[in-house]
């Protein structure tokens, strides 16, 4: 195994930093995920109210999103905001607050996309038995729409994870920036580390996010 | 579906124009803000918290690295715990990357970089550097048996290999017209051209070929510094005097207890040998050489 760079693993305590580094990362997906989801359903739902203005804010919130890559708005919040505010967060609530304005903004979408694919008949039906309009919502439209979200929401969920490498890049050590540490420590004495050590990080996003598409799949086939 | 297209490029243009205010707006205010308060910190303030924030690389083995323990090792992490000792403070390594650098200094979220930062005139406009620790410039690798100790004895048809977009194919494009240059892209490419003498010599920054010929046999570096020496030094916050003189005082100091050797040694000695310890080490002996 020498030769593939999989001792480099072993040494010293490298496996363990790996792990810790995939918690890093694990912790500011995890935490954006949930706020991404939760927020996203809400302004998803604002998206479909008919006011002019609340639309065109919600617009320019999602072009935002859009035309920012995300290492531009992770700058933005962690050099940025010092610059301008003298505000000085940490690089992981910088993380976690970027990846949440991304997330929600995308989610928001999908659950605008969801919701103008149930018929129009629900909501009046909904209406003429007596439902308010926040009852329509939580009762009668959230399900349906819950439904629909879920492949959709995993390819989010899962490119958020991914994603979350960029945060080396405000000082956070992730997985990926170990991996690279541990490759380049060990330059001279394994040049072929690169490989094992890649296959290795490979494997770690392969277990978190293969749960996390099996669950989707269950839950497409539960509330089918 | 037309008027649909031309709503969304209209919201699209709509966005992008309230973006590229409220980015304006931003920038102005950044301008008259840094006016009034200070990012930095002193020395003083420093030693009252008891800890240095220092940024250096976690990934450019050997200057800056992450050792198999997880402790932060290399020349430039060796220099830093001198620092953070004479200080008298603990040490806070911060990982930085090459582009986010002059962002760390600049918001003050370190108070030194130390991640192998070359000194140049447009780095000068943005932060501080203090006097440097150490050389990089131009080497020349060639094999053993055809050693080129000098590109003015370079034949007509001789060829020089660089990578493109290098520090190596500007100075030899600018100083030595008549040289031809053989341009690849990656280190790879150029590597491989190289061992396959497709070329006399193989130009780069010296810490590369000087590792080169170290690793594999039969390569010499027979122009181990050419044209301009370029230094790199400890960085601070633009306008950090505090810590700017320290740092100065700091280095001659430690210079004359040839720290920088000992330094050498202990870090770069393993990848470098012994035979390049002068062209790479600096000692600075006055507080004005920079």
């Amino acid at each position: 195994m020498q030769a593939l760079g999989i001792d480099v693993l072993f040494k010293g305590t490298n496996l363990f930093r790996l792990l810790q580094g995939l918690w890093v990362s694990i912790e500011i997906s995890l935490i954006s995920v949930v706020i991404s989801i939760v927020l996203g359903l809400i302004v998803g739902i604002l998206m479909t109210i008919d006011r002019p203005f609340l639309r065109i804010i919600l617009k320019i919130y999602l072009e935002v999103v859009r035309i920012m890559p995300q290492m531009v708005l992770l700058f933005i919040v962690y050099f940025g905001t010092t610059r301008v505010f003298g505000w000085d967060l940490s690089a992981e609530f910088s993380a976690i607050f970027v990846f949440s304005f991304w997330g929600t903004a995308e989610m928001g979408d999908l659950v605008r996309g969801a919701i103008k694919t149930i018929p129009k008949i629900q909501f009046e039906s909904s209406l003429a038995l007596g439902f308010n309009t926040v009852q329509t919502f939580v009762v009668i439209i959230i399900p349906q729409t819950i439904r629909r979200l879920i492949p959709l929401a995993i390819n989010l969920i899962t490119r958020m994870i991914k994603t979350t490498s960029l945060v080396m890049m405000i000082g956070n050590v992730e997985v990926l920036k170990v991996a690279q540490q541990i490759i380049e420590a060990n330059r001279n004495t394994s040049p072929n580390a690169a490989f094992g050590v890649f296959a290795f990080v490979f494997f770690l996003y392969f277990i978190i996010c293969w749960p996390i598409s099996r669950l989707s799949i269950y839950l497409e086939k539960r509330w089918a | 579906m037309k008027k649909s297209l031309f709503k969304k490029v209209t919201s699209l243009l709509m966005a992008t124009a309230l973006l590229a205010v409220s980015l304006t707006a931003c920038k102005t205010s950044n301008s008259t803000s840094k006016a009034d308060d200070k990012v930095y910190r002193t020395v003083d303030e420093i030693k009252e918290s008891g800890v240095i924030n220092i940024g250096v690389f976690s990934d450019k083995s050997p200057f800056g690295y992450v050792d198999e323990n997880g402790n932060y090792a290399g020349y430039d992490v060796y220099f830093a715990n001198q620092i953070a000792k004479d200080l008298g403070v603990e040490v806070n390594f911060v990982s930085t990357e090459a582009a986010n650098r002059i962002e760390y200094l600049q918001t003050g979220k370190v108070d030194i970089i130390l991640a192998n930062f070359t000194v140049t005139d447009e780095r000068k406009e943005e932060v501080d550097f203090s006097l440097p620790y150490m050389n990089v410039s131009l080497g020349v690798v060639s094999p053993s048996n055809a050693v080129v100790e000098s590109l003015d004895d370079l034949g007509k048809n001789d060829q020089v290999i660089v990578i493109s977009g290098t520090t190596a194919e500007t100075y030899l494009t600018k100083n030595y017209p008549n040289i031809k240059l053989q341009k690849y892209d990656s280190y790879a490419a150029a590597k491989t051209a190289f061992e396959n003498k497709n070329g006399v010599a193989w130009a780069n920054d010296n810490t590369e070929v000087i590792a080169f010929s170290l690793e594999n046999e039969g390569y010499t570096v027979g122009i181990p510094s050419l044209g301009d020496a370029d230094t790199i030094a400890p960085a601070v916050t633009k306008g950090n005097e505090s810590l700017l003189n320290w740092l100065n005082e700091e280095t001659v100091s430690l210079a004359a207890k040839n720290f920088f050797h000992e330094d050498y040694e202990a870090t770069l000695k393993d990848t470098y040998g012994e035979d390049y310890e002068d062209t790479l080490v600096v000692e600075s002996t006055s507080l004005t050489n920079n």
